[in-house]
């Protein structure tokens, strides 16, 4: 009997060995904190980034993008190609492969339908889809067969890795969003914010810009798979909040977007409880020139529009002038700390993409004076200011209500006096600036000043898209409800020759070269975009977690199934 | 008494019709846009197309009625269907937030338990404290206790919650470690363990907001004590040879709480509302919290709805004021 005993004891002892190493739900609850909370968990319909970081510990795309930039397929088997025959030889289809025995959290099988059903969801007329970028240039989604999906572009594309590619387009349940298609998505309140998912967690409770409740999915296909048992995410705040509830009172273990002050920074790292993580994508402050002349004379209408070029602006020398008397260095130093990175490029990232351009790191208020002189500009009255034929060197400067922003400001504003430039400064609340009212004069696009500073990214490593923004065509104007991104109102036909070269291009090499020199062309050869700093995203986790891969190309919660507790 | 309430309330349908139009005026007027949140990467025809999703391109008269309908029709008889099981609001649209979708009243019934628990034990540890402080410094006029609850007023008067309260948070949460930060509104009170977290949560909160309403309170109660004090009832009770104690505490303390509890009456409004700072700072994620938000993101109908019911409150709670003035003094009759 005790021989039996003690030979029952050590199969189980071997028995458990392994599993106690990697079991699911073995390390209790992980805690998430957001500065803004979570007001739904469905990405198609959400309104920002806190949204979809959510949905990612839920939801699950075909492939992700690691933090490398690399695809890494998530529900497929593999990444299709050219070479394994997933992507047609005139490319205009791509073909992924499921990975067998998929279970959505309630226990179906995941199918090809799903797949076809999000597309259709996603592109319905009247279901207002934020992420129907994912699916543009999309001609068909089919199910050939339970396990495959192909979808047929209209025409070739290079980068066919958009559709059911990151964490902004994942597969949903189409039993559960089946009623939930058009008009009716928005009223769909449960299915939105407990939506049934294949990822390693599943949403248990919902408090809608509050808490988000989840725990392990028990069909996640990784059975030794996630580490927590349970997982909060918390909502609101600021991020000096976050960050504290982080690094110094260990109330939670990650805290998303805690861009706080680099002394605040610092202090925090010292008591010692966790670390800051920052993740580099392609987020760039900069300034902006408007070409066109924004004066308050003109009838409204014309106002910032093509037909009237900028009196001061309109030289090249006087924009690189401007852009000389900056240090980019202090900036950082002052606004971002590890959070930033100086830069010259509009494509900051990933290394392969980015310009060399680095010519305007170093501050040159000698070389900005003799500048102005050249172009005409001279203290003629001995007050400080430059002027020429009777005009004064005086610029309006925007920029959005923000700490950090009002230093730059008042920062450049300095350099600039220093060169015999007048600056006026403006600050506009965010949701007005970038709120597109038509009928605001405030907002950016209609850019009723001289020059404006904000930040903007590329939504994927290839930014072939976020390139398009500098296109003649994108010209907001009166005639198009002030919509268009191109808001320097920048229109040269090289440009767009250039761009449409880049968009019939299939080889990555050239690719990359293409890219360049329209990033060249926008910043040092024209000096029409004036990159500033090279914004990070910038997180905390706890020293007890484990796992964390801070992503710049996906969300960062793209790997939280791999995240466990530091013993 | 019973035709003053009755007038009064029917006077309070059109005003609040007309507060209706015009918060809903103000805050579609107010610049910004519900997609100003939404990335710069997400195109412009996107964002057309899902602010038409929205329905927030339709006129604004358009909206005004709709939300009329839904304020007083659709959601009143989902109420009804949620208690009797009928089925009077069936196919009808509730009122949703722009920012997450979620029916506007599912948001405030999620968020006004803890707005009651944290702001109205502030509210009711600010009166408790307040009341004996302003009773003594006015009994003991000059003295040190009343130059000290001067002091106190002062303090809680001039230093605004967000110091106050990222103070408390260093030096209890960060420095001692007493108290969290961060407030749980899933936490549930089962036992004592969870008695006892839920008050080392409401801690920090409570203390922030009590010490801003012990403040004002407690100023109030001093002054109204003083006027009292030298009353010629209270020479009277006096002279009868009445202790101390019940001089003030029975005669002057009871004609002195008449105006207070107009005050406290008054405020009782502001609990509903929520306190926007403090349920930021820590988390509370209440009503208060609501409502910046939605500001923030433009979510009109939120705004809207949170707007008026608090309009409604005030209309309410001042009745109520008028209503306990009468009963606590019966030198006043409204008929």
């Amino acid at each position: 009997m005790k021989l039996k005993t003690a030979l029952l004891g050590a199969v189980a002892v071997l028995g458990l060995a392994p599993a106690a190493f990697a079991e699911r739900g073995a390390d209790g609850e992980v805690r998430l904190t957001f500065p803004q909370a979570v007001s739904i968990v469905n990405p198609y319909l959400s309104g920002g980034t806190k949204d979809i970081l959510a949905a990612a510990m839920v939801l699950e795309p075909l492939a992700v993008v690691d933090p490398d930039g690399v695809l890494v397929p998530r529900l497929a088997v593999e990444i299709p190609t050219m070479e394994n025959g997933g992507i047609s030889e005139d490319m205009t289809s791509i073909t992924w492969k499921l990975q067998p025995g998929l279970l959505w959290s309630d226990g179906t099988a995941v199918t090809a339908d799903d797949a076809v059903f999000t597309w259709q969801y996603c592109t319905h007329p009247e279901g207002g889809c934020s992420q129907a970028t994912k699916f543009e240039g999309v001609a068909s989604v089919e199910a050939v067969d339970p396990s495959t999906i192909k979808v047929t572009f209209d025409g070739p594309k290079p980068n066919p890795y958009t559709a059911f590619v990151s964490g902004l387009s994942p597969l949903l349940q189409k039993a559960q969003f089946e009623a939930c298609i058009g008009a009716a998505a928005p009223t769909c309140t449960d299915a939105n914010n407990m939506p049934i998912g294949t990822g390693p967690f599943m949403v248990t409770g919902f408090a809608v810009n509050d808490t988000v409740s989840m725990t392990a999915n028990p069909n996640f296909r990784d059975p030794a798979k996630p580490a927590f048992a349970t997982a909060v995410i918390k909502g609101g705040g600021d991020a000096e909040g976050s960050a504290r509830a982080v690094m110094e009172t260990g109330e939670f273990d990650y805290a998303w977007n805690t861009q706080i002050p680099p002394d605040s920074q610092a202090a925090m790292t010292a008591a010692g409880k966790g670390q800051f993580v920052v993740a580099f994508g392609t987020l760039v402050e900069r300034i902006e020139m408007n070409l066109t002349n924004p004066s308050p004379d003109l009838p409204e209408g014309e106002r910032s529009t093509v037909k009237h070029p900028h009196p001061i602006l309109s030289d090249i020398r006087v924009r690189t002038a401007l852009s000389k008397a900056i240090d980019r260095s202090i900036l950082v130093e002052i606004g971002y700390g590890a959070g930033g990175k100086p830069t010259c490029n509009v494509i900051p990232a990933p290394e392969a993409w980015a310009s060399d351009n680095t010519a305007c790191l170093t501050q040159d208020l000698e070389g900005a004076k003799a500048l102005l002189e050249e172009a005409g500009w001279t203290d003629t009255d001995g007050d400080g200011v430059r002027d020429r034929d009777g005009v004064k060197l005086s610029l309006l400067y925007q920029t959005t209500v923000n700490p950090i922003r009002q230093d730059f400001q008042a920062l450049i504003k300095d350099w600039w006096s220093e060169i015999g430039v007048e600056t006026e400064l403006k600050a506009i609340d965010p949701g007005v600036f970038f709120g597109g009212d038509p009928g605001s004069p405030d907002t950016f696009q209609k850019f009723y000043a001289d020059v404006e500073m904000y930040a903007n990214n590329s939504d994927s490593p290839d930014p072939e898209t976020y390139l398009a923004q500098y296109l003649c065509a994108n010209i907001p104007s009166p005639e198009t409800q002030w919509q268009g991104e191109n808001i320097n109102r920048f229109c040269d036909p090289a440009y767009d020759a250039l761009h449409a070269e880049l968009t019939g291009t299939t080889d990555i090499a050239q690719r990359q070269d293409i890219a360049k020199r329209l990033n060249d062309m926008v910043t040092k050869d024209s000096m029409v975009v004036v990159p500033l700093v090279h914004r990070g995203t910038l997180s905390a986790h706890s020293n007890t977690l484990g796992g964390v891969r801070i992503n710049a190309w996906d969300m960062e919660t793209w790997n939280v199934a791999d995240w466990f507790r530091v013993k | 008494m019973l035709t003053f309430t009755l007038r009064r309330l029917l006077l309070a349908i059109p005003t609040l019709l007309v507060i209706s139009l015009v918060i809903f005026l103000l805050v579609d007027l107010a610049p910004g846009s519900p997609m100003s949140d939404i990335p710069l990467t997400v195109p412009p025809d996107v964002r057309q197309r899902m602010i038409e999703a929205l329905g927030a391109d339709q006129p604004v008269f358009v909206r005004y009625v709709l939300w009329l309908r839904q304020f007083f029709w659709v959601e009143p008889a989902f109420l009804i269907d949620g208690w009797f099981g009928t089925t009077l609001s069936e196919g009808e649209q509730r009122i949703l937030s722009w920012q997450s979708r979620s029916p506007v009243f599912t948001i405030i019934g999620q968020r006004l338990p803890q707005t009651l628990t944290v702001i109205g034990t502030a509210y009711l540890v600010g009166i408790l404290i307040a009341l004996p402080i302003g009773i003594y410094s006015a009994y003991r006029q000059y003295s040190l206790f009343d130059q000290g609850g001067t002091l106190f007023a002062m303090i809680g008067f001039s230093v605004p919650t967000f110091f106050s309260g990222t103070l408390f948070i260093i030096i209890f949460a960060v420095w001692l470690g007493w108290f969290p930060t961060k407030y749980n509104t899933q936490l549930d009170v089962v036992d004592w363990a969870t008695f006892w977290e839920q008050i080392r949560q409401m801690a920090l909160p409570v203390m922030t907001l009590g010490l801003a309403n012990a403040a004002a309170i407690s100023r109030y109660m001093r002054s109204s004590m003083l006027d009292n004090m030298t009353m010629d009832y209270v020479r009277t009770a006096r002279a009868k040879g009445l202790s101390e104690r019940t001089v003030v505490l029975k005669h002057v303390l009871r004609n002195s709480l008449i105006p207070v509890v107009t005050v406290i009456a008054l405020g009782i409004p502001s609990i509903f509302g929520g306190a926007i700072i403090t349920e930021n700072l820590f988390g509370v994620n209440g009503i208060g919290a609501a409502l910046i938000g939605a500001i923030h993101a433009s979510d009109l109908p939120m705004v809207q709805t949170l707007a008026f019911i608090f309009a409604v409150l005030i209309v309410l709670f001042n009745l109520i004021a008028d209503i306990l003035y009468g009963l606590l003094d019966p030198r006043i009759r409204y008929d």
